[in-house]
């Protein structure tokens, strides 16, 4: 048996793939299913009904996809670039804490609420992206390899923010649980569907996928990230600066994950905690590459990911199959997508 | 600096150090195994939770301690295998590939787990490693206790840098193995087939890694709890730069930085004011640097991350 590289993939395969290794991740998550002793079938139509069957389940999906949208959109394009960011779980984190910092500044309480949320989305942004600027500047100076600085940033910075939340940041009002102060009531973001929690993150997030399209598709800095990421010599070579290609990548994929958790503090929780993330860095990982690190894709391998976490958690409750079968199905996707873009890429000969 | 001094003077300390690094030696050798072959292996942060749970779990239904440790070695291997089977013949990318693994390897653990243990308030404990007083060269005054008291893996962690150390640079399967790593063509005109050996070498390494997750529960504690591993996945990859992808230096950058580990441990207790976050922060942190320090001289296996398909270069 041998692979032979194909002339060109054909669309249909590069958009059958994802669909294809879903349905694969879903097989096999499905025998561990029927391992524990639930009926497949019924687990995952209960999946279903759980993320849709109800107005709070539609609702809840969509909440759930927001900062997923974000993280994923982050991890494709530093992807692009081949620049390994990891570190998305840090970054969401930093945005979160900054924004909480943020409202604390004076004067702020009397500014329109538009300006204070913009305000407070520009610092999520800036801090997330400070912080990955850090091993990229490492990856620039020193040729250290940013996969293991930002995967190793990650548990830092969650220690940092248990440091601020017991310390600086900490809710006096909160009975000694260790959670941040609140962001203000201006920066709390609108609501898109009464009597849920579904906010106005959403909207954000899907108009910037669009905004991150047209960047990588349609500019000159979208070109040589690009460039960049297929061959980093040939695109030395023919002019694109390397070095600020991917500070700017660095920028926008940190600003992407902090942004991530400035809007799921200020559209869901209102406070930092160190379990504000549900590994939402890390899944971003996987939902960019069943996107095929394509924006645009990146909305409907959020929206996979959510209907899992969401309806596992209700299939739990219903049959007593651990709600982790969400994250085994949705890490087995990653690793049955490679193969299926690895197919659309090669055929299989004898 | 008195207390410094206390610490730094206790037998405690020292003896902590070896069982601190005990996982570190054994992941780092796993990693450096891989990395050795040409590969690189992100699986590992998953095999050492999956092995965690696994010799737990082994013990816990009623298993010897060294049949838990073996079915963290089989299962470890096990994934092992799938890194393999995707990065070497299908010749995926290692840097997702390896997230991959270990995103599946920690949420099927905390899976199998749950199953087994559908409630617990408390997490359920097992009859963990003893230490074992080697007769004679325990009793030498302060070496004794720290050297020769440790508990039955940490003399097998060791044991295990020599063997690899010698299989490395004293067989023919040791310089097969580090020249896939520098040139698999090379390799291959020799009539070596360097997919299988590149296959073979990822399973034993990641068996390391599985031994290294292992530990954490069979001895270094008794029970097992999600996201226990904590990282030490991730900071063998940054030891194994920082070793210089030698199984010598590599013994040493864990004991070092087992070493920092302990002694941040007891001056948490010995100093007021600090808060214990920037205590718990330093190994990261020192992991960094390590990288920082050690890139410009690090002398990387020169087909690292460079898939290997006969006829194509």
């Amino acid at each position: 048996m041998r692979f032979e590289r194909r002339e060109n993939a054909s669309a249909a395969l590069t958009i059958l793939a994802p669909v294809g290794a879903i349905l694969a991740a879903l097989v096999i998550a499905g025998v561990l299913i029927a391992i524990a002793g639930a009926n497949v079938l019924e687990a995952y139509g209960l999946i279903l009904q759980g993320a849709f069957g109800s107005r709070l389940g539609v609702t809840e999906t969509l909440t759930r996809a927001t900062p997923l949208i974000l993280t994923g959109l982050a991890a494709a394009v530093a992807f692009r670039a081949k620049l390994w960011n990891i570190g998305g779980e840090g970054q969401f984190y930093m945005g979160a804490l900054a924004v909480t910092a943020f409202g604390l500044v004076p004067g702020l309480a009397g500014a329109p609420a538009p300006v204070v949320i913009l305000a407070c989305l520009v610092v999520g942004a800036l801090a997330g992206a400070t912080l990955l600027l850090v091993p990229a500047a490492l990856k620039l100076r020193f040729g250290v390899d940013e996969v293991v600085t930002t995967l190793l940033l990650n548990f830092v910075t969650v220690l940092f923010v248990s440091l601020m939340i017991e310390g600086a940041l900490r809710d006096p009002l909160a009975f000694g649980w260790p959670q941040s102060v609140p962001v203000p009531d201006a920066a709390v973001l609108p609501q898109l569907i009464e009597r849920s929690r579904l906010h106005a993150g959403l909207l954000i997030a899907l108009g910037l996928a669009v905004a991150v399209w047209w960047v990588q598709s349609r500019t000159v800095f979208g070109m040589q990230a690009r460039a960049t990421g297929l061959n980093a010599r040939a695109a030395a070579f023919a002019g694109v600066p390397l070095g600020r290609t991917l500070a700017l990548v660095a920028c926008l994929s940190g600003g992407l994950a902090g942004l991530a958790g400035a809007i799921e503090v200020m559209g869901v929780k209102g406070y930092v905690t160190t379990d504000l993330s549900p590994n939402y860095g890390y899944s971003g990982i996987v939902i960019a590459m069943l996107a095929n690190l394509n924006p645009i894709g990146v909305i409907g391998a959020a929206l996979f990911s959510a209907v899992m976490f969401v309806g596992a958690d209700s299939m739990s409750r219903a049959l007593g199959i651990p709600s982790y079968i969400a994250d085994v199905t949705v890490a087995l996707s990653l690793l049955t997508m490679l193969v299926a873009l690895f197919l659309t890429q090669y055929r299989v000969r004898r | 600096m008195n207390v410094i001094v206390d610490i730094l003077a206790s037998v405690g300390m020292w003896e902590a150090m070896f069982r601190i690094a005990t996982p570190f030696i054994l992941g780092t050798l796993g990693v450096l195994l891989c990395e050795r072959v040409g590969v690189l292996n992100l699986g590992i942060e998953g095999i050492m939770t999956f092995g965690a749970m696994i010799g737990w779990l082994t013990v816990y239904s009623g298993g010897d301690l060294w049949a838990g440790l073996a079915a963290a070695a089989v299962f470890g291997a096990m994934f092992g295998l799938l890194h393999a089977l995707m990065t070497v013949p299908l010749g995926l990318s290692q840097h997702v590939t390896g997230l991959g693994i270990t995103l599946f390897a920690s949420s099927f653990s905390y899976y199998v787990f749950r199953l087994a243990i559908p409630t617990s308030t408390s997490p359920p404990t097992i009859e963990p490693f003893r230490p074992v007083a080697i007769p004679g060269l325990s009793e030498i005054p302060f070496l004794g206790p720290v050297l020769f008291n440790q508990t039955a893996p940490t003399y097998l962690a060791i044991l295990l840098v020599a063997l690899i150390a010698w299989v490395l640079y004293r067989t023919p399967l040791g310089l097969a193995i580090r020249m896939t790593g520098e040139n698999p063509h090379a390799v291959d005109a020799q009539g070596i087939d360097p997919i299988l050996l590149r296959i073979g070498t990822i399973m034993a390494g990641s068996a390391l890694m599985g031994l290294g997750g292992a530990f954490l529960t069979l001895a270094a504690f008794n029970s097992f709890f999600p996201t226990m591993v904590q990282g030490r996945g991730w900071i063998c990859i940054a030891l194994v730069v920082f070793a210089l992808w030698r199984p010598g230096r590599a013994l040493l950058g864990a004991l070092l930085f087992a070493f920092f580990d302990a002694f941040q441990l007891r001056l948490q207790t010995a100093v007021d004011g600090v808060p214990y976050q920037i205590f718990l922060m330093l190994p990261y942190i020192l992991s960094i640097l390590a990288l920082v320090l050690m890139a410009r001289k690090a002398r990387v296996p020169q087909a690292l991350m460079q898939p290997y398909r006969r006829g194509e270069r």
